[in-house]
């Protein structure tokens, strides 16, 4: 597998201003296209933003908008830069 | 317009029949401005019967007193029925809705700022073959920021007309009219939509736009302005210091308005009780009346600031990062995301709320919202707590000019509230309601100028319900109360108060109540705020109209003979956490159909309340 030894990433470890290619969405399908509709899209570009206060949840850049998830949605959708 | 387009009108208005046209769009495209926009001042509020979420309904003239239907639907990001509220749009476009006809015509209102995303509700839309206006908003927002649009050609790939309007700015509004003259062609779609899944969706809605749409550049002061809001030490501190300005305003800026209105209302009693001969009728008019209604109505003025800063921070976009700020604490306490809108407007009122929890999908996080929904400080508590706080506490300066004990005393019955609120729901979560956490998703728009119109129409919207309960239910309480206080006659003069039904009521409930530190009259008041909070103290007014022999005693000096300092603090802490309100009561049998719940919740609030005033009454007394 090429995957092995590559790391599983993830928009939480994103720093701010950085930006990532969405892969995969890992989470049930219901909420998986609710979150392909406001624009996490795989192959879509994400950029980090700020976080509210005590870093959770945390803005993200994606398809001209701006969408706030908490640290446990954001675990589920893996990137690669 | 365009040579391949078919010209046949889309809707032909006819006097004999009523049309609908029903406003879809995406959350934040600007439906609902657009909607006040095309209905002034005629909008009402409506909820469809027996169903989901809340949507408005309001006519509008076009040209030579025809009429339309005008209907705005929640927004969705689909068509898509999987929350209720996708239900509802879905229901209603295809006239499967009782109560509401098979629309003759769609306005897709869609964000032109931001037209790759928002496209994707146009296939769906477009796929059921109503005639449809495709309408790019925030026309002045793309400008600014150097974007640019080729509606006529959008149009074509799409096979809809097109308008780029600016509802909030009233731009570009006239292309509706003409939409729904039957005056724009239909073009033939060039771009068939494409609906299997969201991925193909977008890519479709990027064919559409590509070449013809230039998106604007990032909203960048929206950015800097969130490092500031969003800081990390700054941030939680505005948000203080907004709260805080919003209820020093409440008691410094509306004071004088709120004495102009009093004694307006003093005057003009005054002068029906000279000018009209000495009977009961007078005396119910000058006592129940004016003494009752009268004492509400004053507190208009503090209504009306507390939603003009509602609406500033609503619509500048600032609730959204408040949304955000919030989260953390809201999670702790087991509740999703999506619960903190509803609990937003239930600092306006429960039943709108306990309406809007129909948005959560989970139904024990539903459940968990409504109950504690209604011990979010709602504006029927506002005037009970300004009279209580006005009458006993007297007025010190905290932080200079910034920040006095009353208001002080204001913010602390806020927080206690939501205290309330957060506790209960880290009780439920934990123990009867246990889910698994749901998944928190929240889009924050770019900061926006609020427009007067918009703020305008929801302060006389406010304005108009607050009326018209003062006119109905208070009226009525008052009314029937003065009766009440005046039976039996006994050789056909009226009893002392105290002999009377009312007072008979009254003194049964004294005992109950009297180790809180209230009195028989407070009693009748809290009996009769059963239908509505603020109506004790259009039965205080009341009351002491009848009691007092000249009408200048203020209802604040009135009240300060009969209650202690620790009664005061204990009505404040009752009205805090008592369930003192019909209409709640009947939305939550309603939304959970049937009685264990709000029986639950009664219960649990009003024991809650009674505990706590009896606590607060006893620690006080010891104090003072």
């Amino acid at each position: 597998m090429q995957l092995d030894g590559k790391q599983r990433r993830t928009l939480t470890d994103l720093r701010r201003g950085e930006h990532a290619v969405i892969v995969r969405l890992e989470m049930p399908e219901a909420f998986a296209r609710r979150l392909m509709e406001l624009g996490f899209l795989p192959g879509g570009r994400v950029v980090a933003g700020r976080s509210a206060p005590g870093g959770d949840p945390r803005v993200f850049e994606v398809d001209g908008s701006e969408i706030a998830l908490r640290h446990e949605t954001a675990l589920q959708i893996q990137v690669e830069k | 317009m365009n040579p391949s387009g078919v010209s046949s009108p889309l809707v032909q208005i006819q006097p004999t029949h009523r049309h609908t046209v029903v406003i879809v769009g995406p959350p934040n495209s600007g439906k609902s401005t657009l909607f006040n926009r095309l209905t002034g001042l005629r909008q009402k509020v409506a909820n469809y019967p027996g169903v989901t979420v809340e949507s408005r309904r309001g006519q509008f003239s076009v040209t030579h007193g025809r009429r339309v239907d005008l209907v705005d639907l929640p927004g969705v990001y689909s068509l898509e029925p999987r929350s209720e509220d996708e239900q509802v749009t879905h229901d209603v476009l295809l006239g499967r809705m009782q109560g509401t006809p098979k629309p003759d015509a769609v306005l897709l209102v869609l964000d032109a700022t931001n037209l790759g995303r928002h496209l994707l509700l146009a296939a769906p839309v477009l796929s059921l073959g109503l005639p449809t206006l495709v309408v790019l908003n925030m026309a002045d927002d793309l400008q600014k920021r150097g974007g640019q649009i080729d509606t006529t050609a959008i149009a074509n790939k799409l096979g809809a007309p097109v308008a780029l309007v600016s509802a909030a700015r009233g731009q570009g509004l006239e292309t509706i009219h003409e939409f729904l003259h039957g005056k724009l062609a239909i073009p033939t779609p060039l771009e068939l939509p494409v609906l299997q899944n969201v991925p193909a969706c977008r890519a479709w809605a990027a064919r559409v736009s590509s070449d013809l749409y230039r998106a604007p550049a990032p909203p960048l002061w929206s950015r800097r302005l969130d490092g500031v809001l969003l800081h990390p030490l700054w941030g939680p501190l505005l948000f203080v210091a907004v709260v805080v300005a919003v209820f020093q305003s409440i008691f410094t800026a509306a004071q004088p308005v709120m004495n102009g209105v009093e004694s307006l209302l003093a005057r003009s009693g005054q002068w029906i009780a000279s000018s009209l001969p000495a009977s009961p009728l007078r005396d119910l008019l000058v006592e129940g009346v004016w003494g009752g209604v009268g004492s509400v109505v004053v507190f208009l003025p503090q209504i009306l600031f507390l939603f003009l800063f509602i609406g500033l921070l609503e619509d500048s976009g600032y609730l959204a990062r408040a949304a955000l700020i919030a989260d953390r604490t809201m999670a702790r306490a087991g509740l999703q995301g999506k619960s903190f809108i509803p609990l937003l407007s239930a600092y306006a009122c429960a039943v709108p709320a306990i309406m809007a929890t129909r948005t959560i999908e989970n139904k024990r996080d539903r459940i968990a919202t409504i109950l504690i929904a209604p011990f979010m400080t709602c504006s029927a508590r506002l005037p009970v707590y300004t009279l209580i706080i006005a009458a006993f506490i007297p007025e010190h300066r905290l932080l200079g000019p910034l920040l006095g004990t009353q208001a002080a005393a204001m913010i602390g019955l806020y927080v206690l509230g939501f205290a309330a609120a957060i506790l209960t729901a880290k009780l439920l979560k934990s123990s009867i309601l246990k889910s698994d956490r749901t998944p928190f998703v929240l889009e924050l728009p770019p900061y926006r100028w609020p427009t007067f119109q918009s703020i305008g129409l929801r302060l006389l919207d406010r304005a108009s319900v607050f009326l018209r309960r003062a006119g109905t239910v208070i009226l009525l309480v008052a009314i029937g109360l003065w009766i009440l206080a005046h039976v039996p006659l006994s050789g056909g003069k009226a009893p002392e108060i105290r002999d009377s039904v009312a007072g008979a009521i009254g003194r049964t409930v004294e005992p109950v109540i009297a180790p809180l530190g209230f009195n028989w009259k407070i009693g009748i008041g809290l009996i009769t705020s059963l239908a509505a909070r603020e109506v004790i103290v259009g039965t205080l007014g009341t009351i002491y109209g009848i009691e007092s022999e000249d009408d200048s005693a203020g209802l604040q000096r009135a009240l300060r003979k009969d209650l202690t300092p620790g009664g005061a603090v204990a009505l404040l802490i009752f009205f805090a956490f008592a369930m003192q309100c019909m209409s709640t009561v009947a939305v939550v049998r309603r939304e959970t159909g049937g009685w264990k719940w709000p029986a639950i919740q009664f219960a649990y609030m009003t024991g809650l309340a009674y505990l706590c005033a009896w606590v607060a009454n006893r620690i006080v007394t010891a104090w003072v």
